[in-house]
C-alpha cells in the first residue's frame, strides 16, 4: 500500500469509462487510467451491505431498544432511561458482574500454566512433542457443550468421580454445580482446562521465535533452569501473553455455553450464579424483556471496553517490544 | 553436533522426568475425554455407582445406535455440517474478495468503510443480537439452516485477517498480469488468491470451529429440536432427560468427534493457522 505513488487520484474519483485526464504528477510508470474504476465495488459491497444490515443496523436498534420497554403485544413504548435505572439497582446484575469477573481472573490464572507447558512442549529435540500437542490443545477445540456434559458428570455431587477421588483424603465433596459460589468457579476450572490449549499455541510460536544463542550464553554464565525461564523466556514472549490476557478477558465476559450447559435450566443455584451473557439471554429471549436485555448488552460493551482500555494502558509497565 | 551439545533445554529434552510430567498433564488434559468414552459404553447403573466403574465389562455399544434412534441426531449433524459449509465458503470468498480490496484496490470513502467493519470487532454480540433476530424472523429464516448461518457469513475479523494477508503479497506480480491485459478480477482469482492460501486456511479453521461449536445465536433462532445444530441439540438435551446418561455421552462424543478427528488429522496446520491468525 505504501508503495502506491499515485493513489490519491484514484482515490478522489475515477469512473472507469471516463478515466480522469490528469496524470497523477509524481507516478514513476504510467498506470491504466481509472484502473480501479468500478471493480472494488464488485469486491466490497457484498460485504459491506452484509455488515452494515447484520451488525451495524443492529448496533444502532440495540441502542435506542434500551431506551424502551417492550409491550406486552410486541412494539416498542420510549421510556427513557428507565432500563438503566432499573440495571443499577438490580441485585442480580450485579450478581452476574462479580461472577463474570470471578471466571474471567480463573481463566486468566490458567494463563501462567500454559506458559510453562508451552515451554515444555516446545524443548528442541524433545520426542512425541506433537503428540502432547496434541493432547494438550484437544480441550480448546472440543465442543464446549459437550465437554460441559462430561464436567457434569465429573462434578456430579452423588455419583461423580471428583466427590470419590475426595472422599479417599477423607474430604466430603460438596455439590459442586448446585451450590451457590462452588458453581461458578467449578465452571470456570472447565473454562481454565478449556482454553489453555489456546494460549500454548500463541505462546508456542512465540517460544520457537527467541533465539538459542540467548539461552546459550545464560547456560554459560550458569544460570539454572528456572533462572533462564524467568530472565529469558517470560520478558521476551510479553508481547504474546499480553495479546492471550486480551483475548482471554473478551473471552471470559463472553461466558455463557459452559455457564448453560454444566448448570442447566433448572438449576436452584442458577440465579446466584449466572453471567452477564446468561441474563441477557434470558432477558431477551425467554422473558422476552428486550428493552432491558439491550441495556444488558449495552453495559457489557462498556464493561469490556473500560477493562481493555485499562490493559492497554497498563501494558506500558509489563509489556516488552524488543 | 556441536551447538546440540551446548543447548541446555536439549539436555533435558528427553530425560524420564521430563516425559514423566508431560504425560501427567496430558493425562489431566484428555482426562475428562476419556470418562466420556467410558461414560458413554456403561450403563445408567454403573454410572451412578459408588465408588466409580472404571471399566464397563460389557462394552454397552446399544448408546451410539440410541443416539440415532431416540434422539434427532441425524437432523442435528445435517444441520451443524450445512451451516458450517454455508459459512465457511461465504467467508471465503466475501472476506477475500474485500480483502483483498481494501488491500489493493482504490476508491472513494476506502477508510472510512474499513473503520466500519472493523468496528464491529470491539462490540461484544450482545450489542447485535436482538436486532439480529428480529431481522432473521421478519425474514420467515427461524428455525432454517440459513437462517442459522446468515449473520456469519460475513466477518470482520476475516476480512481484517485477508487484507493483512495481501497487505503481505509483492505489488510485481500484479503489475505484470495487468500489463498482460488482465482484469482485477482474474488477477484476483488467478494470481493473488492462491497465494493467499495460508491466510484462507487459518480463516477456514476459524470458521469451522467457530461454526461447529457456536451455542447462543443457533439457541436463539431455533425452538424445534430437529432444526437445532449439535450444540444446541445437546444443551437442550441436558436440560430435559438428564436421567440417561450413557446416551447422553455418545451423543456428546459424536456430536464432538468430526471436527476434533480432523484438526488433529490436519494438527500442524491448525497450530500455525491459529497462531498465525493470533500474529495479526
Amino acid at each position: 500500500m505504501t508503495l502506491r505513488t499515485g493513489s490519491m487520484v484514484g482515490e478522489s474519483r475515477a469512473p472507469a469509462a471516463h478515466p480522469v485526464p490528469v496524470a497523477a504528477p509524481k507516478a514513476p510508470k504510467a498506470r491504466p487510467k481509472g484502473f480501479d474504476g468500478y471493480w472494488p465495488w464488485l469486491f466490497v459491497l457484498p460485504t459491506l451491505f452484509g455488515v452494515l444490515g447484520f451488525y451495524i443496523w443492529p448496533i444502532i436498534q440495540t441502542g435506542y431498544l434500551s431506551f424502551t420497554e417492550t409491550g406486552p403485544f410486541g412494539g416498542e413504548e420510549f421510556i427513557g432511561v428507565d432500563n438503566y435505572q432499573t440495571m443499577l439497582a438490580d441485585g442480580n446484575v450485579g450478581q452476574a458482574l462479580t461472577n463474570t469477573l470471578v471466571y474471567t481472573i480463573i481463566v486468566l490464572a490458567g494463563i501462567p500454566i500454559a506458559l510453562l507447558m508451552a515451554n515444555l512442549v516446545n524443548q528442541p529435540g524433545l520426542r512425541f512433542a506433537s503428540f502432547y500437542r496434541v493432547l494438550f490443545f484437544m480441550p480448546y477445540i472440543a465442543m464446549p457443550t459437550a465437554v460441559a456434559l462430561v464436567w457434569r458428570m465429573i462434578y456430579n455431587g452423588d455419583f461423580g468421580i471428583l466427590n470419590w477421588m475426595l472422599s479417599l483424603v477423607g474430604i466430603d465433596g460438596p455439590y459442586w454445580t448446585s451450590t451457590p459460589g462452588f458453581a461458578i468457579v467449578s465452571v470456570g476450572i472447565v473454562g481454565m482446562w478449556a482454553s489453555l490449549g489456546f494460549g500454548i499455541i500463541i505462546l508456542g510460536a512465540a517460544l520457537k521465535n527467541i533465539s538459542p544463542e540467548y539461552y546459550e550464553a545464560a547456560q554459560l554464565d550458569g544460570a539454572t533452569r528456572w533462572k533462564q525461564f524467568t530472565a529469558i523466556t517470560v520478558p521476551l514472549v510479553t508481547p504474546s501473553l499480553f495479546f492471550v490476557t486480551i483475548i482471554s478477558v473478551i473471552n471470559g465476559f463472553q461466558l455463557f455455553d459452559l455457564l448453560y450447559a454444566i448448570m442447566g435450566q433448572y438449576n436452584p443455584a442458577l440465579v446466584q450464579s449466572q453471567s452477564l451473557v446468561y441474563i441477557f439471554y434470558n432477558q431477551a429471549f425467554i422473558q422476552n424483556d428486550k428493552g432491558y436485555a439491550a441495556a444488558i448488552g449495552m453495559l457489557i460493551l462498556v464493561v469490556i471496553g473500560i477493562v481493555t482500555f485499562f490493559q492497554f494502558r497498563m501494558q506500558k509497565k509489563w509489556v516488552n517490544y524488543v | 553436533m556441536s551447538k546440540e551439545s551446548f543447548s541446555p533445554a536439549q539436555q533435558g529434552a528427553n530425560s524420564v522426568r521430563t516425559h514423566l510430567v508431560l504425560g501427567i498433564i496430558g493425562f489431566i488434559m484428555v482426562f475428562p475425554f476419556l470418562w466420556q468414552l467410558i461414560i458413554s459404553l456403561s450403563t445408567n447403573d454403573q454410572v451412578m455407582s459408588v465408588p466409580p466403574t472404571f471399566w464397563p465389562g460389557d462394552l454397552q455399544w446399544g448408546n451410539f445406535v440410541d443416539v440415532f434412534t431416540k434422539l434427532p441426531f441425524f437432523d442435528q449433524f445435517g444441520v451443524s455440517v450445512g451451516i458450517t459449509v454455508i459459512r465457511v465458503i461465504g467467508q471465503v470468498v466475501l472476506c477475500s474478495m474485500a480483502g483483498y480490496a481494501f488491500a489493493r484496490m482504490r476508491f472513494r470513502g476506502r477508510g472510512i468503510f474499513l473503520g466500519v467493519i472493523l468496528s464491529i470487532l470491539m462490540v461484544p454480540p450482545q450489542v447485535y443480537l436482538i436486532p439480529q433476530f428480529q431481522i432473521i424472523q421478519n425474514l420467515g429464516l427461524l428455525n432454517t439452516i440459513l437462517g442459522i448461518a446468515l449473520p456469519g457469513i460475513f466477518s470482520a475479523f476475516g476480512v481484517f485477517l485477508m487484507r493483512q494477508i495481501f497487505l503481505g503479497l509483492p505489488l510485481e506480480l500484479e503489475e505484470a498480469a495487468r500489463l498482460d491485459g488482465a482484469n482485477p478480477f482474474q488477477i484476483f482469482y488467478k494470481i493473488m488468491l492462491p497465494l493467499a492460501t495460508p491466510g484462507i486456511s487459518a480463516l477456514v479453521i476459524i470458521t469451522t470451529l467457530w461454526s461447529w461449536n457456536d451455542l447462543l445465536w443457533p439457541l436463539v433462532v431455533t425452538t424445534y429440536a430437529e432444526k437445532m445444530p449439535l450444540s444446541a441439540g445437546l444443551a437442550t438435551l441436558a436440560g430435559s432427560i438428564t436421567t440417561d446418561y450413557p446416551v447422553m455421552m455418545a451423543a456428546s462424543v459424536l456430536a464432538m468427534a468430526p471436527v476434533l478427528i480432523l484438526f488433529i488429522a490436519l494438527q500442524r496446520r491448525v497450530v500455525d493457522g491459529l497462531a498465525f491468525s493470533g500474529s495479526k
